[in-house]
C-alpha cells in the first residue's frame, strides 16, 4: 500500500505543472487553440471547476483522477482513459519484451565474464557492455534499422503488424513478433549493459564468500556450485535494479516507439505534445507512473521470493 | 604528484578517455576558428558523402556542411551536459546533505519528495516539461535537471549520513562546531570522491538526454545540435545514412570519454571499493 500516496503524490505534482504552463487553463487542456468550440470549452471549465478557487480546482482534479476520468480528446473524439488503454498494451509489449532481454542477457554475460575472468570472453562482454551503455538509443535503433532492415531485410522497418497481414491467431502474433524484435533488442542494451556489470561484480563477490569455500570443502560440483548457490545470491542486485528499469523502460520507448514507428504510448505522448494536449499527456504520465509503481510491488514479491529474508513491507 | 592522479594516469583506458574528452572540448572551443560560418548556411551540392569536394564529412540534404555542425554541436552537448550536471549536483548536496545531516522527519519527508521523482518515467516526464516551456537550451536545462536530480540526491543522503556518526564527526559537533561548518569541513571533504563520480557520469547522462530530445525535434531549433542533425538526417537514411551516423558516433564518443575519465576517477579516488578486480 506504499505506492497510493506515490501516486497521490503525483496526481498532485500534475495539477501544478497544468497551473504552470502559460495561458489559460482550459485552452491548455482542450489543446490545438483554435480547434476546440466554445461548448468544448464552456464543459471543460465546468469539469474540472476552472472558474472555482484553486483548491476546489485541485479537489476535483484528484476526484477525476480517482474515479479515472482523464478527460475527452477533442482530436481524437474519443475519452483519453480509451486513447491511452489503446496504446498500453503495445507498450507494455515493447517495455516488458526489452527488459526480459536485457535481465536475461545481462545475467548471462555478466556470469560468463566473472567465470572467464582473464579470457577473450571477458574482454569481448566489457567492450560490448561500455559501447552499449555510451550509445544514445535512438541512433541505435536508426542504425540497426540501416543494417538489419535496410541492407539485409531481416525484419521491416517499422510498425507493429505488415498491412494486409495476417489479423488473428498464431500468424498475427508471428508478425508482431517479426516487428518487435529490433525495437525491444534497441530498448534492452543499456540496460543489459549495466546488468552485465552488476552481475559480474555481484559474482565475483560472492564467489570469495565464505559459503562458497564451504560448498567447496564439502565438495559441490563447480556447475553446480555456480548454478544452484552462487546465481541465486548474485541475481539479487539485479531484480532490485529491475524496478528501476520499468521506469526507464516506459520512458526509453518513447524515442525506440518513435524511431520504429511502434503505436503505442510513446507516440500517444508525442501526438498528443504537437497538438499541446496537455491533458492527455498528463493522463500519460500519470498512468505510466502507476505502471511504475505496481511494478515495484512485483520486484518486493519477486525479491522476497528469491530471499525470504526480505520482509514484505 | 598527487597519489590520486597517479591511480588514474595508470589506467590505460581512462587516459584515452582523457585524451578524447579533451579533443572534443578542444573542438568545441575552436568552433569559430575551424568553421567560421553559420553551421545552418548551405554551403554545397546536397547528399554529398564523406570525403567529397573537400567536405571532410559530407554534406546533409540541404546542402548543409556536415563537420560544421558536428564542431558547433560538440559545444551544445558540453554545454548542456556540464551545466546540468553542476546544477544536479548543487540541488543533490543541498537537498541530499539535509536529509543526512539532519535526519528524521525531515530527512523522511525529503526522501518521500526524491522518489516521487525517481517513479514518474524520467524521459516522459522531460518531454512534458519541454512542452509547458517554449523549446530553448534553458528549457532543456531545466527539463534535463528536473528529470535527474534525484539520484544524485539520494546518494549524497546516504554518504552524509553514514559519515554523520563518525567518530570525528561526533567529536566536531562535541566541541561545539556549527552544524554548517560540520557539514562543510568535516562531512563534505570525505563525501567528495563518491559525488565527483557520480556528477560526472551525470554529464554523460545529460548529453545523451539532450541528444534524445533534440533528436525528437524538442530541442532549441535555432542551436546545431548533435541530436538536431540525427533528427533531420533520418528522412534520407535509406540512401544516405551518414547523416545520422556520423553525428551519433560523436554523441557516443563524447559520452563514451566521460564514462571512461569517470570510471578511472572512481579507481582514483576510492581505491577501496574500485580494487577489486
Amino acid at each position: 500500500m506504499q505506492g497510493l500516496p506515490t501516486i497521490f503524490l503525483i496526481v498532485t505534482f500534475n495539477f501544478f505543472l497544468l497551473h504552470l504552463a502559460p495561458g489559460d487553463p482550459a485552452s491548455v487542456m482542450a489543446g490545438e487553440a483554435g480547434a476546440a468550440t466554445p461548448e468544448y470549452m464552456a464543459q471543460l471549465r465546468a469539469q474540472f471547476g476552472l472558474d472555482q478557487p484553486l483548491l476546489v480546482q485541485y479537489l476535483r482534479y484528484v476526484w477525476n483522477v480517482a474515479t479515472l476520468d482523464f478527460g475527452y480528446s477533442f482530436r481524437y473524439q474519443e475519452s483519453n482513459l480509451s486513447l491511452i488503454m489503446g496504446r498500453m498494451a503495445a507498450t507494455l509489449l515493447l517495455a516488458g519484451s526489452s527488459i526480459l532481454i536485457s535481465v536475461g542477457l545481462g545475467t548471462l554475460l555478466g556470469l560468463i565474464a566473472a567465470m572467464r575472468r582473464n579470457r577473450i570472453e571477458a574482454a569481448l562482454i566489457l567492450l560490448v557492455t561500455v559501447l552499449a551503455y555510451a550509445s544514445p538509443i535512438f541512433w541505435l535503433g536508426l542504425m540497426f534499422i540501416v543494417v538489419f532492415a535496410i541492407q539485409l531485410g531481416w525484419v521491416p522497418t517499422s510498425g507493429m503488424v505488415t498491412a494486409g497481414g495476417p489479423g488473428a491467431g498464431l500468424g498475427h502474433w508471428l508478425d508482431v513478433a517479426h516487428h518487435l524484435v529490433l525495437p525491444a533488442v534497441t530498448l534492452s542494451l543499456f540496460y543489459m549493459a549495466l546488468y552485465t556489470r552488476l552481475m559480474r561484480a555481484s559474482v565475483l563477490e560472492n564467489l570469495r564468500m565464505n559459503y562458497v569455500t564451504t560448498a567447496r570443502a564439502k565438495g559441490v560440483a563447480p556447475r553446480r556450485l555456480v548454478l544452484r548457490h552462487v546465481l541465486r545470491n548474485a541475481v539479487l542486485p539485479i531484480v532490485t535494479m529491475a524496478g528501476v528499469q520499468v521506469g526507464g523502460a516506459l520512458g526509453g520507448s518513447v524515442v525506440v516507439e518513435a524511431v520504429f514507428g511502434w503505436p503505442g504510448l510513446g507516440q500517444l505522448a508525442f501526438e498528443a505534445l504537437f497538438a499541446r494536449d496537455l491533458n492527455l499527456l498528463l493522463g500519460i504520465l500519470t498512468l505510466s507512473s502507476v505502471v511504475v509503481v505496481l511494478a515495484n510491488l512485483l520486484v518486493d514479491l519477486v525479491h522476497s521470493i528469491i530471499d525470504p529474508r526480505v520482509a514484505l513491507s | 604528484m598527487p597519489p590520486a592522479l597517479r591511480r588514474f594516469l595508470r589506467q590505460p583506458a581512462a587516459v584515452a578517455g582523457a585524451v578524447l574528452l579533451l579533443a572534443v572540448i578542444g573542438l568545441a572551443a575552436g568552433a569559430d576558428i575551424l568553421f567560421p560560418e553559420d553551421p545552418f548556411e548551405m554551403v554545397g551540392r546536397p547528399y554529398l558523402p564523406p570525403m567529397t569536394d573537400g567536405f571532410l564529412l559530407g554534406t546533409d540534404t540541404l546542402g548543409r556542411d556536415l563537420a560544421a555542425g558536428i564542431v558547433h554541436g560538440a559545444r551544445v552537448s558540453l554545454l548542456i551536459g556540464t551545466l546540468a550536471a553542476l546544477v544536479v549536483t548543487a540541488i543533490g548536496l543541498i537537498v541530499g546533505g539535509i536529509a543526512g545531516y539532519v535526519g528524521g522527519r525531515v530527512d523522511t519527508a525529503l526522501m518521500r519528495f526524491t522518489e516521487l521523482f525517481q517513479t514518474i518515467p524520467s524521459f516522459l516526464f522531460a518531454i512534458v516539461l519541454v512542452a509547458i516551456m517554449e523549446p530553448s537550451l534553458e528549457a532543456l536545462l531545466i527539463a534535463i535537471v528536473t528529470v535527474s536530480w534525484a539520484p544524485l540526491a539520494r546518494l549524497v543522503r546516504a554518504e552524509v549520513a553514514g559519515l554523520r556518526s563518525r567518530d570525528y564527526v561526533q567529536s566536531a559537533i562535541a566541541t561545539g562546531m556549527g552544524d554548517i561548518e560540520v557539514l562543510v569541513r568535516q562531512i563534505l571533504p570525505n563525501a567528495l570522491p563518491a559525488i565527483l563520480v557520480a556528477a560526472s557520469v551525470m554529464v554523460a547522462t545529460a548529453i545523451l538526454f539532450e541528444g534524445g530530445l533534440s533528436f525528437l525535434g524538442l530541442g532549441d531549433p535555432n542551436v546545431m545540435s548533435w541530436g538536431l542533425m540525427i533528427g533531420a538526417g533520418r528522412a534520407a537514411i535509406r540512401t544516405a545514412w551518414w547523416m545520422c551516423g556520423i553525428p551519433g558516433i560523436a554523441i557516443l564518443l563524447t559520452v563514451l570519454s566521460i564514462n571512461l575519465v569517470g570510471d578511472g576517477l572512481n579507481e582514483a579516488l576510492n581505491p577501496r571499493a574500485g580494487g577489486r578486480s
